[in-house]
């Protein structure tokens, strides 16, 4: 553990958590105006944020401490991931540890967990967004891994850091077609894991549709202050994992204040651009049946599994 | 002093002993006296394993205890390993068992034959010849074949039983024609004969011994096809038994395919070994994939957790073949690491399957149902076992900071650092492997989900379930120790990780430790480095500091109880929950031309009209794809073939006189003629 990866992770973390929920009020406001509204506003999320912290606490009758302490847990992982990606700085506060099968294996715990607190609820609503929501990560994984797997042919190895230098080093690599192929199966993957649409749509509250809104209905007050944060906390590391993986120009390699104060900026701005850009196609796309989100997924696989066979086939000198 | 000596013969006194003792105390203490015992035979036989994973060098021949070949015992690393993890197993089983003088004891005979399981359990690695080895697999065959029939739910005990009586002897016939083979061209029968003659097996000979090896000892890890049997003994047999079943003895199937792979077939790493290797990694792909599907469509916890056991295997399966695959093509360091991550995962798999076996028989025995469907509810009425059952949950779903995650994440390792490793067969058969994994590894997420949220929280579906008592002390003091070896396990698997790395290494010629370092795992030879040691504390850090953040920002109030969101219709009735098989209906969905499921739906009307409706029945179930399309087809043909041969037999003796006579004279001409 170096003292950049510590001070990079800290940064990140603090930096995705106060930034997360102005990335989706930014978002929601891109919507409004190109639908023709007006909008709420960028730091609407803040405020919704305050107003639930300031509520008391809720235990609906029946649940146990998995209800209780999903938030946090929720909240936690995703913190660990904000601080294990390297975002700003070139070296991770996890150290040699920051692989990229833990990273995704930590965001999907939280998914279980959420899930799990879904039917600790016992309602049907809650089951119902937990048996969807766990049907989609386990359709996810393996267009996941394959992705990851060609990104780390060319590398050699998983690590987030060795990948990330990679690609400083070798600029060129980035636009290989093993990489541009596993990059629209991220985004794919992306996409179903943070809830957007068309896999699901983050303002329904219809129960016919809702996966991540069915499964946190019953959380009130500061949990679902919580839950709402982590949420928006999701979209900006998987965007972030994007821009890190793909475009990792500008991401600090010392401890100087200009280079940190570069990443900083240079990052939150690949996240606005990515955000601005999922936040534009939503608003031509409508939200899939639950039942074709399976075909959606399969296509992101079988580009996973394309992006391994030419970064194999491709690489291999004549 | 020897440890695996004296271990082993403190296991074998105590074993002899405990059922001795079994069978002459008073009804009341059998199953105390058979727990105690058990647990020591456990104890004594971890460590003597131990000891011999560390190289302490044991043998013993006594060629006076069996007629022709005797029996000769010896240890070496492999073996130890399969030694320790089966004495860790029958250790918790043994304590798990115990049952205070108050209670029902349950049946005697499952307290005399419980302690000579685990000894045979602890032997089996241990043999040192084909006679032994055979001899002692029998034993070890029958005595759990005797702990299924003595189940407490009789008919399905006495039909698990014959299921299980003829698929592990069609098993134990697979494996002694395939060891026979080599003994015969060998020309010996201890295992140092065998060895010694590896190097000049004709290719033939290797692959035919390789799959009938592959056969046998796969059907005793519920590897696919030859599964069938053990979803139901795992289901019948008493929950002591079951737990020493699934974390002991599956275990065993995986050190015969190692054993013969990678001892006795040692010259066949040709290149038409290489095809044999790649057979058996598809294999344990598709038995992994088949066996979490069948665990994620199933409402029935024991069955549930019993397809887990073919998915695990079959993950553990495709470790081996890929480490074969790579030591076939000479890629030393690659086939050490893939042959630790197979080796870890048996760890894992016997820690994390010995708690939920406990953890689901403790609730079978406390609700009298094994319905996910009518469970629920039973977080306030047992905690203990609820917080084991989420602790296993965890662990077998392969995701941080659980157990299983970090084999999961050795066998990936070695999988994607193998592509170019032997041509262009691998790249095309090691991503669909990965892809497979990742398949295996995104289900099981969401079959324990299923099985810990359905089956523990939310609230009871039934009134069994809402009458609930807490697990007797001595089986939760079971759970603890095994929760507590689950938990080093995934956060310090550092310290076992060496003994692996001596393991593989005797086997695949890979020189020096294949997996580095204390906190931070380096994998040598290829690049990847994992802490889950880091990743645990730094979970528990950000969640303490979530937590204080909360408490400095929010109101601090107490919570105030409230209602569930029932739409303003009145309080929900547990009938309106998700149930297990309500959950598991978009997966049953998604692979519908995969698991094939059955559904009817009966609509009755009352009389007056059609458009109103009075009942609704809806059935579903999942069957077993594999058991219908190849064990029906085989079974009507041997009834068949019985009935036809029943014509022969009219009853009248001077007919069977006459086949005599005729079968004779024919045998004699027959002679006459070939001579």
């Amino acid at each position: 553990m170096s003292a950049l990866g510590i001070v990079g992770g800290v940064l990140q973390a603090a930096l995705v958590v106060a930034g997360s929920p102005l990335l989706v009020g930014w978002m929601r406001q891109i919507r409004a105006r190109l639908e023709g509204r007006v909008g709420a506003g960028v730091v609407q999320p803040w405020r919704d944020l305050r107003k639930l912290f300031r509520k008391e606490a809720i235990a609906p009758a029946g649940t146990s401490e998995v209800f209780r302490f999903t938030p946090l847990v929720l909240v936690g992982s995703t913190l660990v991931v904000a601080a294990a990606i390297p975002f700003v700085t070139d070296a991770s506060a996890l150290g040699p540890g920051a692989d990229l099968f833990a990273v995704v294996a930590l965001l999907a715990m939280g998914t279980a967990t959420l899930a799990l607190a879904g039917l600790d609820t016992g309602t049907a609503f809650g089951g119902m967004g937990a048996s969807r929501a766990t049907t989609i990560i386990a359709l996810v994984e393996p267009s996941l891994l394959m992705a990851i797997f060609a990104l780390s042919v060319p590398v050699g190895s998983t690590n987030l850091a060795s990948i990330v230098h990679s690609a400083l080093r070798n600029p060129a690599q980035v636009l290989s077609p093993a990489s541009l192929l596993a990059a629209v199966a991220l985004l794919m993957v992306t996409v179903a894991e943070t809830g957007r649409l068309p896999v699901d749509n983050p303002s329904t509250h219809l129960e016919l549709t809702m996966i991540h809104e069915a499964m946190v209905l019953e959380y009130s007050g500061p949990d679902l202050a919580l839950v709402e944060l982590s949420a928006s906390m999701r979209l900006s590391v998987f965007l972030g994992l994007l821009a890190s993986l793909f475009a990792p120009w500008g991401i600090a390699t010392s401890l100087d204040p200009v280079p940190l104060g570069v990443g900083v900026v240079v990052f939150a701005a690949k996240v606005l651009v990515l955000g601005t850009a999922v936040a534009v196609g939503e608003v031509f796309v409508a939200k899939l049946r639950l039942f074709r989100v399976p075909e959606l997924l399969a296509g992101s696989f079988l580009l996973g599994l394309l992006a391994v066979a030419a970064s194999f086939f491709l690489s291999r000198q004549p | 002093m020897n440890l695996v000596a004296v271990g082993l013969a403190v296991a074998t006194a105590a074993g002899v002993v405990t059922a001795v003792l079994a069978v002459v105390v008073p009804s009341r203490f059998h199953a105390a006296v058979s727990g105690i015992g058990t647990a020591l035979v456990g104890a004594a036989g971890a460590a003597a394993g131990a000891a011999a994973v560390l190289g302490q060098p044991f043998a013993l021949s006594l060629p006076w205890v069996l007629p022709l070949f005797g029996v000769s015992l010896e240890a070496d690393p492999l073996g130890g390993l399969f030694v320790a993890v089966a004495g860790g197993a029958a250790a918790t089983a043994g304590v798990y068992g115990i049952r205070p003088a108050r209670r029902d004891s349950g049946v005697r005979a499952t307290s005399v034959v419980m302690p000579l399981f685990a000894f045979s359990l602890l032997l089996v690695p241990v043999a040192s010849g084909v006679g032994s080895f055979l001899a002692l697999w029998e034993l070890m065959a029958l005595t759990s074949l005797v702990l299924v029939l003595t189940g407490r739910r009789r008919a399905e005990a006495v039909e698990a039983g014959r299921w299980y009586a003829v698929m592990t002897h069609l098993g134990l016939v697979a494996i002694m024609i395939g060891l026979m083979i080599l003994v015969a061209h060998a020309g010996g029968d201890s295992f140092a004969a065998l060895r010694a003659a590896a190097g000049s097996v004709p290719p033939a000979i290797a692959g035919t011994v390789f799959v009938l090896a592959v056969l046998g000892f796969g059907s005793k890890s519920g590897i696919l096809p030859l599964h069938a049997w053990m979803s139901r003994a795992y289901s019948a047999a008493p929950g002591h038994a079951a737990v020493l079943m699934s974390a002991a003895m599956a275990n065993l199937g995986v050190y015969g395919i190692v054993r013969v792979g990678f001892d006795f077939l040692d010259g066949a790493r040709s290149d038409t070994a290489r095809w044999w290797w790649i057979g058996a990694l598809l294999l344990g792909a598709a038995s992994a994939v088949y066996g979490i599907l069948q665990a994620a469509m199933s409402s029935d916890l024991l069955r549930l957790l019993s397809f887990s056991s073919t998915e695990n295997m079959g993950l553990i399966l495709a470790g081996v073949g890929a480490a074969g695959l790579f030591a076939s093509s000479g890629s030393g360091a690659l086939a050490g690491l893939a042959l630790v991550a197979a080796l870890l995962h048996t760890l894992n798999h016997s820690a994390f399957k010995a708690l939920l076996f406990q953890a689901a028989g403790s609730t079978v025995e406390a609700t009298g149902s094994r319905d996910l469907d009518e469970l629920g509810g039973l977080r306030p009425r047992m905690p203990g076992t609820t917080a084991a059952f989420g602790w296993g949950a965890l662990a077998a779903s392969a995701l941080p900071p659980g157990t299983a995650f970090v084999s999961e994440w050795l066998l990936i390792q070695a999988l994607i650092h193998g592509l170019g490793a032997s041509g262009v067969a691998s790249s095309v058969v090691l991503p669909v492997a990965v892809g497979a994994v990742a398949l295996t590894a995104g289900l099981s997420v969401a079959t324990f989900v299923k099985a810990f949220g359905v089956g523990f929280l939310a609230r009871p579906r039934s009134d069994a379930a809402s009458q609930a008592t807490e697990a007797p002390a001595t089986a939760l003091v079971a759970m603890g120790l095994t929760g507590a070896a689950c938990a080093i396990l995934a956060v310090l698997p550092s310290l076992v990780l060496p003994g692996l790395g001596r393991v593989a290494g005797s086997l695949t010629g890979a020189a020096g430790t294949t997996v580095d370092g204390a906190v931070t795992l380096e994998l040598s030879g290829v690049a990847g480095s994992l802490s889950p040691l880091v990743v645990g504390v730094g979970l528990l850090v950000a969640v303490v500091l979530a937590a204080g953040a909360v408490r400095a920002l929010a109101v601090r109030r107490a919570r105030r109880a409230a209602r569930l969101w029932d739409c303003g219709a009145g309080p929900l009735t547990p009938r309106m929950e998700y149930t297990a098989t309500s959950f598991a209906e978009p997966l049953q969905r998604v692979f519908d031309n995969v698991v094939a499921p059955e559904t009817g739906v009966d609509v009755t009307h009352p009389e007056e009209s059609n458009y109103l409706v009075e009942l609704v029945e809806y059935r579903r179930t999942v069957p077993d794809r594999i058991e219908r399309r190849l064990y029906r087809p085989v079974l009507a043909l041997v009834s068949a073939w019985g009935s036809v041969g029943r014509r022969l037999a009219s009853g009248s003796i001077h007919q069977y006189l006459a086949y005599g006579f005729f079968v004779l004279i024919g045998l004699l001409v027959a002679l006459a003629v070939t001579r």
